[in-house]
């Protein structure tokens, strides 16, 4: 149910983006193979949050296409990815092991699956606590974990790193090594080296016509 | 279906937990029920004739009370972006916020109504009607609820927004729903308490069919 047929390829022509009748970058293309992983730079209001709220289809796209290479009718973009934004989804009140089981069971993950995940960002030993009380980068790595927990083949990152310590980051660098070795594919806006071989840069700041 | 049952369990959860406001709108219930007979005074006749209606109206507010929360919380967190993309169909998460909307604050209202009943001298064999009653129509006040609630979930303060827009639609299940409650305290021609718990029902129903579908396509709207 979760586990999505593999990615063939994402292709995006000529994408547009307009918010508050303001246009923050037109006419990009860009396309990304299973494997691949493409960063997004670009100075503040550039459009990485756009373009990634774009792909996820959580934003309207205004113009151009946005494609997954095979895919039927009834697939959409949406299917395939793992969005992370900037904010966590993390729900105070619930313990940390409790926030991650419900979005297990509501992604029809396996309860089983919630303790790995929870070890992957090292926080298997504060899954009784409620979330309140942890630290911005714990709350964070909380929210990451979800990309442990759930296979799905792009992950949409918006800067993930932040508030992490060096350690998490080097988490987060193997995660998302082994997630490109298995064939998923990773967009992600960040400023970060997080060190994975063959990532692509793509630089929003051009504006006019950004295009790999 | 897990995916349903997950999101109303995390939803009880969440409302029952500190700070979670779970409580609110009973209180709330109970603090303008117990200041009616102070404004009325102490007419006992006057007290009964009133009481449905007090009780119902009382419910439709403090049913609103919590629902600016329904989906503002989840917006504000992140939380809607993942719920929107998760492979459940959107619809199924409007009904099983509604759901537990209505567990948290429909229930235990049905539940805490006759005891106020009491205060506002209710006769006992008008209770059981008027809780049939509030069973059968409070979840049309969740579900339509939910519409207002998702239509309203980008505007910073929007409690008065969903007021003013689900008000005249809980009209309906004041009319029927205070009809039916008060037919087994005052002698009224035909079966007009049977007939008013149908159209009761039939008003539920219809919001079991727009309150996930509408409320579905507010959020898609909503979260772009």
């Amino acid at each position: 149910m979760t586990t999505s047929e593999p990615l063939t390829g994402l292709t995006v022509t000529k994408l547009c983006c307009v918010r508050g009748e303001r246009q923050v970058f037109r006419d990009l293309s860009f396309h990304v193979a299973p494997g691949d992983m493409l960063s997004l730079v670009g100075p503040n209001g550039s459009g990485k949050s756009s373009l990634l709220r774009q792909l996820a289809g959580l934003l309207e796209v205004t113009d151009g296409e946005i494609n997954l290479d095979g895919a039927g009718e009834d697939q959409t973009v949406a299917d395939v990815v793992l969005y992370a934004g900037h904010l966590d989804a993390v729900k105070a009140p619930l313990r940390v092991s409790e926030n991650l089981s419900f979005w297990a069971a509501f992604y029809g993950v396996s309860a089983t699956q919630v303790e790995p995940a929870l070890e992957a960002f090292s926080l298997g030993h504060l899954g009784h606590l409620p979330a309140g009380v942890l630290s911005a980068g714990q709350k964070r790595r909380l929210g990451l974990s979800r990309l442990a927990l759930i296979d799905r083949p792009l992950w949409l990152l918006d800067e993930p790193t932040v508030s992490l310590d060096t350690a998490s980051i080097a988490a987060l660098g193997d995660l998302m090594r082994s997630h490109l070795k298995t064939g998923g594919s990773i967009i992600a806006a960040t400023h970060v080296d997080l060190g994975l071989e063959g990532t692509r840069v793509l630089d929003l700041s051009s504006n006019g016509g950004a295009s790999l | 279906m897990n995916a349903f049952f997950a999101l109303v369990q995390r939803e009880v959860r969440l409302a029952t937990r500190v700070g979670g406001g779970g409580g609110m709108a009973v209180f709330f219930f109970l603090i303008v029920l117990s200041i009616v007979p102070f404004g009325i005074g102490p007419d006992l006749n006057l007290l009964t004739r009133i009481a449905p209606g007090m009780l119902w109206v009382a419910l439709l507010l403090s049913a609103l009370l919590t629902l600016d929360r329904l989906f503002q919380a989840d917006q504000e967190d992140g939380t809607l972006d993942l719920l929107v993309l998760a492979p459940q169909p959107l619809e199924l998460t409007v009904l099983a916020k509604a759901v537990s909307h209505w567990l948290t604050t429909g229930l235990p209202l049905v539940i805490a109504a006759p005891i106020l009943g009491l205060m506002l001298n209710l006769p006992l064999d008008g209770m059981l009607p008027l809780m049939g009653a509030m069973l059968i129509g409070s979840p049309a006040l969740s579900l339509l609820g939910a519409v207002g609630a998702a239509l309203s979930v980008g505007v910073r303060r929007g409690g008065l927004l969903i007021s003013l827009l689900v008000l005249p639609f809980y009209v309906p299940v004041l009319i029927f729903g205070v009809s039916a409650s008060r037919a087994a305290l005052v002698a009224v021609p035909g079966d007009l308490g049977g007939q008013s718990l149908a159209l009761l029902g039939a008003v539920s129903l219809a919001s079991l069919v727009v309150g996930p579908v509408g409320g579905a396509a507010a959020l898609r709207v909503a979260v772009k």
